[in-house]
Protein backbone atom coordinates (compact mmCIF):
# COMPACT_ATOMS: atom_id res chain seq x y z
CA UNK A 1 0.00 0.00 0.00
CA UNK A 2 2.71 2.68 1.37
CA UNK A 3 4.46 2.02 -2.04
CA UNK A 4 1.33 1.69 -4.59
CA UNK A 5 -0.07 4.98 -3.64
CA UNK A 6 2.56 6.77 -1.59
CA UNK A 7 1.46 10.39 -2.35
CA UNK A 8 -2.57 10.18 -1.90
CA UNK A 9 -3.41 14.00 -1.97
CA UNK A 10 -0.99 13.86 -4.92
CA UNK A 11 -2.86 11.39 -7.71
CA UNK A 12 -6.02 13.98 -7.53
CA UNK A 13 -4.16 17.23 -7.56
CA UNK A 14 -2.49 16.05 -10.91
CA UNK A 15 -5.63 14.55 -12.27
CA UNK A 16 -7.36 18.07 -11.82
CA UNK A 17 -4.55 19.71 -13.31
CA UNK A 18 -4.56 17.28 -16.23
CA UNK A 19 -8.03 18.21 -16.53
CA UNK A 20 -7.41 21.91 -16.23
CA UNK A 21 -5.05 21.90 -18.75
CA UNK A 22 -7.25 19.85 -21.61
CA UNK A 23 -10.24 22.30 -20.36
CA UNK A 24 -12.62 19.47 -20.38
CA UNK A 25 -14.33 16.80 -17.99
CA UNK A 26 -14.86 13.63 -20.39
CA UNK A 27 -14.98 10.44 -19.24
CA UNK A 28 -11.92 9.18 -20.79
CA UNK A 29 -10.01 12.33 -19.64
CA UNK A 30 -10.89 11.79 -15.90
CA UNK A 31 -9.30 8.20 -15.89
CA UNK A 32 -6.40 9.14 -17.77
CA UNK A 33 -5.85 11.94 -15.55
CA UNK A 34 -6.44 9.77 -12.88
CA UNK A 35 -3.85 6.97 -14.25
CA UNK A 36 -1.41 9.73 -14.38
CA UNK A 37 -1.92 11.49 -10.99
CA UNK A 38 -0.96 7.52 -10.09
CA UNK A 39 1.93 6.75 -12.33
CA UNK A 40 3.67 10.17 -11.95
CA UNK A 41 4.31 10.24 -7.46
CA UNK A 42 4.80 6.07 -8.21
CA UNK A 43 7.67 6.60 -10.58
CA UNK A 44 9.21 10.44 -9.26
CA UNK A 45 9.22 8.60 -5.71
CA UNK A 46 12.54 9.12 -5.29
CA UNK A 47 12.35 12.44 -5.57
CA UNK A 48 10.23 13.03 -2.61
CA UNK A 49 10.01 10.10 0.15
CA UNK A 50 8.59 12.43 2.43
CA UNK A 51 4.70 11.67 2.93
CA UNK A 52 2.72 15.33 3.30
CA UNK A 53 0.22 14.85 5.75
CA UNK A 54 -2.42 17.83 6.36
CA UNK A 55 -3.65 17.71 10.17
CA UNK A 56 -6.06 20.49 9.95
CA UNK A 57 -7.72 20.88 6.53
CA UNK A 58 -10.31 23.37 8.15
CA UNK A 59 -7.49 25.38 9.38
CA UNK A 60 -5.92 25.06 5.88
CA UNK A 61 -8.99 26.50 3.93
CA UNK A 62 -9.24 29.46 6.14
CA UNK A 63 -5.38 29.89 5.58
CA UNK A 64 -6.53 29.90 1.66
CA UNK A 65 -9.14 32.74 2.63
CA UNK A 66 -6.83 35.14 5.06
CA UNK A 67 -4.20 34.67 2.11
CA UNK A 68 -6.43 35.78 -1.14
CA UNK A 69 -8.02 38.91 0.85
CA UNK A 70 -4.09 39.95 2.37
CA UNK A 71 -3.09 39.15 -2.05
CA UNK A 72 -5.76 42.23 -2.50
CA UNK A 73 -4.90 44.52 0.44
CA UNK A 74 -1.28 44.21 0.18
CA UNK A 75 -1.47 45.06 -3.77
CA UNK A 76 -3.54 47.46 -3.21
CA UNK A 77 -0.70 49.19 -0.52
CA UNK A 78 2.26 48.66 -2.76
CA UNK A 79 0.07 50.04 -5.89
CA UNK A 80 -0.29 53.18 -3.24
CA UNK A 81 3.65 53.13 -2.40
CA UNK A 82 4.38 53.00 -6.04
CA UNK A 83 2.64 55.72 -7.40
CA UNK A 84 3.44 58.15 -4.03
CA UNK A 85 6.99 57.66 -4.96
CA UNK A 86 10.60 57.10 -3.54
CA UNK A 87 10.82 59.48 -1.21
CA UNK A 88 8.16 58.19 1.44
CA UNK A 89 9.86 54.71 1.48
CA UNK A 90 11.13 52.74 4.65
CA UNK A 91 12.63 49.76 3.61
CA UNK A 92 14.48 47.40 5.97
CA UNK A 93 15.63 44.54 6.57
CA UNK A 94 13.86 42.35 9.10
CA UNK A 95 14.60 39.03 10.75
CA UNK A 96 11.54 36.22 11.64
CA UNK A 97 12.83 33.93 13.65
CA UNK A 98 10.79 30.35 12.51
CA UNK A 99 8.95 28.20 15.05
CA UNK A 100 8.15 25.79 11.84
CA UNK A 101 10.22 22.85 11.78
CA UNK A 102 8.31 21.42 8.04
CA UNK A 103 10.02 21.94 4.87
CA UNK A 104 7.23 22.53 3.03
CA UNK A 105 5.91 24.42 5.95
CA UNK A 106 8.82 26.59 5.75
CA UNK A 107 8.76 27.57 1.86
CA UNK A 108 4.93 27.83 2.25
CA UNK A 109 5.70 30.21 4.43
CA UNK A 110 8.27 31.78 2.39
CA UNK A 111 5.93 32.55 -0.22
CA UNK A 112 3.28 33.91 1.23
CA UNK A 113 4.95 36.54 2.91
CA UNK A 114 6.43 37.14 -0.67
CA UNK A 115 2.88 37.90 -1.63
CA UNK A 116 1.57 39.65 1.33
CA UNK A 117 2.50 42.32 2.96
CA UNK A 118 4.52 44.59 1.33
CA UNK A 119 7.25 42.03 2.17
CA UNK A 120 10.15 39.91 0.08
CA UNK A 121 11.28 36.87 1.66
CA UNK A 122 15.06 37.00 1.00
CA UNK A 123 17.26 34.64 2.81
CA UNK A 124 16.71 31.48 5.08
CA UNK A 125 19.22 31.15 7.68
CA UNK A 126 21.51 27.70 7.48
CA UNK A 127 20.08 26.28 10.43
CA UNK A 128 16.73 26.79 8.99
CA UNK A 129 16.24 29.06 12.11
CA UNK A 130 15.33 31.85 11.28
CA UNK A 131 14.35 33.99 7.90
CA UNK A 132 15.58 37.21 6.26
CA UNK A 133 12.79 39.51 5.13
CA UNK A 134 12.82 42.68 3.37
CA UNK A 135 9.81 45.35 3.81
CA UNK A 136 9.48 47.93 1.50
CA UNK A 137 7.77 50.23 4.08
CA UNK A 138 8.26 49.64 7.57
CA UNK A 139 8.19 51.77 10.70
CA UNK A 140 8.28 49.33 13.43
CA UNK A 141 10.02 45.81 12.32
CA UNK A 142 8.56 44.02 16.02
CA UNK A 143 5.32 44.40 14.81
CA UNK A 144 5.62 43.00 11.24
CA UNK A 145 7.38 40.46 13.31
CA UNK A 146 4.51 39.70 15.68
CA UNK A 147 1.66 40.26 12.54
CA UNK A 148 3.96 37.33 10.14
CA UNK A 149 4.22 35.03 13.15
CA UNK A 150 0.51 35.31 14.45
CA UNK A 151 -1.31 35.92 10.69
CA UNK A 152 0.42 33.35 8.95
CA UNK A 153 2.75 31.02 11.13
CA UNK A 154 0.39 29.88 13.40
CA UNK A 155 -1.76 28.67 10.69
CA UNK A 156 0.60 27.12 8.92
CA UNK A 157 1.94 25.32 12.52
CA UNK A 158 -1.49 24.10 13.17
CA UNK A 159 -2.33 22.76 9.77
CA UNK A 160 1.32 21.09 9.53
CA UNK A 161 1.38 19.86 13.32
CA UNK A 162 5.08 20.43 13.85
CA UNK B 1 -17.37 49.17 -24.09
CA UNK B 2 -14.99 46.10 -24.16
CA UNK B 3 -13.21 47.21 -27.17
CA UNK B 4 -12.09 50.58 -25.78
CA UNK B 5 -11.03 49.49 -22.03
CA UNK B 6 -9.10 46.75 -24.37
CA UNK B 7 -7.38 49.73 -26.42
CA UNK B 8 -6.96 51.57 -23.14
CA UNK B 9 -5.27 47.79 -21.50
CA UNK B 10 -3.10 47.59 -24.66
CA UNK B 11 -1.52 50.89 -24.02
CA UNK B 12 -0.97 50.44 -20.35
CA UNK B 13 0.76 47.31 -20.95
CA UNK B 14 3.16 48.73 -23.38
CA UNK B 15 3.49 51.67 -21.35
CA UNK B 16 4.51 49.01 -18.80
CA UNK B 17 7.35 46.89 -21.66
CA UNK B 18 8.85 50.52 -21.82
CA UNK B 19 9.80 51.05 -18.35
CA UNK B 20 10.84 47.50 -18.18
CA UNK B 21 12.72 47.66 -21.03
CA UNK B 22 14.07 50.86 -19.63
CA UNK B 23 15.57 48.95 -16.62
CA UNK B 24 16.75 46.21 -18.55
CA UNK B 25 18.97 49.33 -20.39
CA UNK B 26 19.70 50.83 -17.77
CA UNK B 27 20.90 48.08 -15.03
CA UNK B 28 22.90 49.00 -13.37
CA UNK B 29 23.81 45.53 -12.08
CA UNK B 30 23.03 42.04 -12.57
CA UNK B 31 20.37 41.22 -11.17
CA UNK B 32 18.42 44.68 -11.71
CA UNK B 33 18.59 42.84 -15.50
CA UNK B 34 17.52 39.52 -14.80
CA UNK B 35 14.35 41.36 -12.34
CA UNK B 36 13.47 43.29 -15.95
CA UNK B 37 13.86 40.23 -17.86
CA UNK B 38 11.38 38.58 -15.69
CA UNK B 39 8.74 41.53 -15.51
CA UNK B 40 9.21 41.38 -19.04
CA UNK B 41 8.09 37.91 -19.46
CA UNK B 42 5.16 38.49 -16.97
CA UNK B 43 4.36 41.31 -19.21
CA UNK B 44 4.57 39.27 -22.25
CA UNK B 45 1.77 36.95 -20.57
CA UNK B 46 -0.41 39.98 -20.46
CA UNK B 47 -0.12 41.51 -23.54
CA UNK B 48 -1.11 37.35 -24.84
CA UNK B 49 -3.97 36.93 -22.46
CA UNK B 50 -5.44 40.59 -24.27
CA UNK B 51 -4.61 39.78 -27.31
CA UNK B 52 -6.57 36.09 -27.27
CA UNK B 53 -10.12 38.24 -25.66
CA UNK B 54 -9.44 41.15 -28.21
CA UNK B 55 -9.63 38.21 -31.18
CA UNK B 56 -11.64 35.91 -29.60
CA UNK B 57 -9.10 33.13 -30.11
CA UNK B 58 -8.42 30.55 -27.39
CA UNK B 59 -4.97 29.39 -28.75
CA UNK B 60 -3.22 32.67 -27.04
CA UNK B 61 -3.31 30.90 -24.21
CA UNK B 62 -1.23 28.07 -24.81
CA UNK B 63 1.16 30.27 -25.60
CA UNK B 64 1.02 32.41 -22.81
CA UNK B 65 1.45 28.72 -20.49
CA UNK B 66 4.39 28.03 -22.52
CA UNK B 67 6.08 31.66 -22.09
CA UNK B 68 5.13 31.42 -18.10
CA UNK B 69 6.96 27.78 -17.92
CA UNK B 70 10.13 28.94 -19.46
CA UNK B 71 10.19 32.67 -18.36
CA UNK B 72 10.41 31.06 -14.78
CA UNK B 73 12.79 28.08 -15.74
CA UNK B 74 14.96 31.36 -16.99
CA UNK B 75 15.10 33.37 -13.98
CA UNK B 76 16.04 30.47 -12.08
CA UNK B 77 18.91 29.56 -14.12
CA UNK B 78 20.27 32.95 -14.25
CA UNK B 79 19.84 33.51 -10.64
CA UNK B 80 21.81 30.39 -9.92
CA UNK B 81 24.31 31.30 -12.38
CA UNK B 82 24.82 34.57 -10.11
CA UNK B 83 24.70 32.80 -7.19
CA UNK B 84 26.86 29.95 -7.61
CA UNK B 85 29.04 31.58 -10.53
CA UNK B 86 31.69 33.86 -8.60
CA UNK B 87 32.27 31.23 -6.19
CA UNK B 88 35.53 29.19 -6.01
CA UNK B 89 34.44 25.45 -5.29
CA UNK C 1 -23.62 38.82 -23.99
CA UNK C 2 -24.85 40.72 -20.88
CA UNK C 3 -24.23 44.20 -20.42
CA UNK C 4 -23.27 43.72 -16.63
CA UNK C 5 -20.54 40.65 -17.58
CA UNK C 6 -19.44 43.11 -20.31
CA UNK C 7 -19.18 45.90 -17.64
CA UNK C 8 -17.35 43.19 -15.26
CA UNK C 9 -15.01 42.12 -18.35
CA UNK C 10 -14.25 45.84 -18.72
CA UNK C 11 -13.50 46.26 -15.03
CA UNK C 12 -11.04 43.21 -14.71
CA UNK C 13 -9.08 44.09 -17.99
CA UNK C 14 -8.61 47.51 -16.64
CA UNK C 15 -7.33 46.81 -13.10
CA UNK C 16 -5.45 43.96 -14.79
CA UNK C 17 -3.46 46.15 -17.33
CA UNK C 18 -3.11 48.81 -14.61
CA UNK C 19 -1.77 46.63 -11.83
CA UNK C 20 0.48 45.55 -14.36
CA UNK C 21 1.60 48.95 -15.35
CA UNK C 22 2.40 49.64 -11.55
CA UNK C 23 4.35 46.92 -11.10
CA UNK C 24 6.88 47.74 -14.10
CA UNK C 25 6.63 51.77 -12.59
CA UNK C 26 7.83 50.28 -9.47
CA UNK C 27 10.49 48.93 -11.45
CA UNK C 28 11.24 51.39 -13.23
CA UNK C 29 11.09 54.01 -10.39
CA UNK C 30 12.56 52.56 -6.86
CA UNK C 31 16.19 53.19 -6.21
CA UNK C 32 17.53 50.28 -5.02
CA UNK C 33 17.44 46.52 -6.24
CA UNK C 34 15.62 45.30 -3.06
CA UNK C 35 12.32 47.75 -3.29
CA UNK C 36 12.29 47.23 -6.91
CA UNK C 37 12.16 43.62 -6.11
CA UNK C 38 8.18 44.34 -4.94
CA UNK C 39 6.67 46.13 -7.87
CA UNK C 40 7.03 43.07 -10.05
CA UNK C 41 6.39 40.21 -7.87
CA UNK C 42 2.90 41.57 -6.50
CA UNK C 43 1.41 44.13 -8.32
CA UNK C 44 2.40 41.97 -11.86
CA UNK C 45 1.40 39.16 -10.32
CA UNK C 46 -2.04 40.44 -9.79
CA UNK C 47 -2.73 42.26 -12.94
CA UNK C 48 -2.08 39.16 -14.91
CA UNK C 49 -3.88 36.90 -12.36
CA UNK C 50 -6.99 39.46 -13.07
CA UNK C 51 -6.66 39.35 -16.92
CA UNK C 52 -6.60 35.57 -17.12
CA UNK C 53 -10.08 35.79 -14.97
CA UNK C 54 -11.20 38.54 -17.39
CA UNK C 55 -10.02 35.95 -20.32
CA UNK C 56 -11.94 32.93 -18.30
CA UNK C 57 -14.87 34.47 -18.07
CA UNK C 58 -14.94 35.91 -21.56
CA UNK C 59 -14.11 32.28 -23.23
CA UNK C 60 -16.77 30.59 -21.09
CA UNK C 61 -19.38 33.14 -21.71
CA UNK C 62 -19.21 33.30 -25.66
CA UNK C 63 -17.40 29.78 -26.24
CA UNK C 64 -19.55 26.89 -27.88
CA UNK C 65 -22.44 25.72 -26.06
CA UNK C 66 -22.45 25.83 -22.10
CA UNK C 67 -18.59 24.77 -21.86
CA UNK C 68 -16.82 26.98 -18.82
CA UNK C 69 -13.32 27.69 -19.88
CA UNK C 70 -11.17 27.31 -16.66
CA UNK C 71 -7.91 26.31 -17.69
CA UNK C 72 -6.83 30.12 -17.60
CA UNK C 73 -6.36 29.28 -13.02
CA UNK C 74 -3.60 26.55 -14.18
CA UNK C 75 -1.43 29.65 -15.86
CA UNK C 76 -2.71 32.31 -12.75
CA UNK C 77 -1.35 29.26 -9.82
CA UNK C 78 1.92 28.42 -11.65
CA UNK C 79 2.32 32.40 -11.66
CA UNK C 80 1.38 32.88 -7.79
CA UNK C 81 3.60 29.51 -6.53
CA UNK C 82 6.51 30.85 -9.36
CA UNK C 83 6.96 34.45 -8.86
CA UNK C 84 7.64 34.22 -4.71
CA UNK C 85 10.46 31.67 -5.32
CA UNK C 86 11.98 33.83 -8.58
CA UNK C 87 11.45 36.75 -6.11
CA UNK C 88 12.92 34.92 -3.08
CA UNK C 89 16.09 33.60 -5.25
CA UNK C 90 16.80 37.69 -6.85
CA UNK C 91 16.73 38.49 -3.57
CA UNK C 92 19.38 35.79 -2.49
CA UNK C 93 21.45 36.99 -5.36
CA UNK C 94 21.58 40.21 -4.72
CA UNK C 95 22.50 39.98 -1.04
CA UNK C 96 24.99 37.05 -2.28
CA UNK C 97 26.28 40.01 -4.87
CA UNK C 98 26.21 42.76 -2.28
CA UNK C 99 24.21 45.16 -3.83
CA UNK C 100 23.91 48.62 -2.54
CA UNK C 101 20.59 49.08 -0.87
CA UNK C 102 18.70 52.08 0.84
CA UNK C 103 17.77 50.18 4.02
CA UNK C 104 20.87 48.97 6.83
CA UNK C 105 22.18 45.59 5.16
CA UNK C 106 21.66 42.76 7.75
CA UNK C 107 25.03 41.68 8.95
CA UNK C 108 26.30 38.33 7.87
CA UNK C 109 25.99 35.11 9.58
Amino acid sequence: MRNWLPHPLLTPILAIIWLLLNNSVAPGQVVLGLLLGWAIPRFTLAFWPERVRIHAPLALLRFGGVFLFDVLVANLSVARLILSGPRALRPAFVVVPLDLANELAISLLANTICLTPGTVSARLSADRRALLVHALDCDDPDALVATIKARFEAPLKEIFAC
Amino acid sequence: MLSLSLTLAFALVAAAFALSFLRLLKGPHAPDRILALDTLYINAIALLVLLGIHLASPLYFEAALLIALMGFVGTVALCKFLLRGDIIE
Amino acid sequence: MSPAVEALLSFLVLAGAAFTFIGSLGLARFRDFYTRLHGPTKATTLGVGCLLVASSIYFSVTGEGDSLSLHEILVTLFLFITAPVSAHLLAKAGLHRRLPSVAPPPRDD
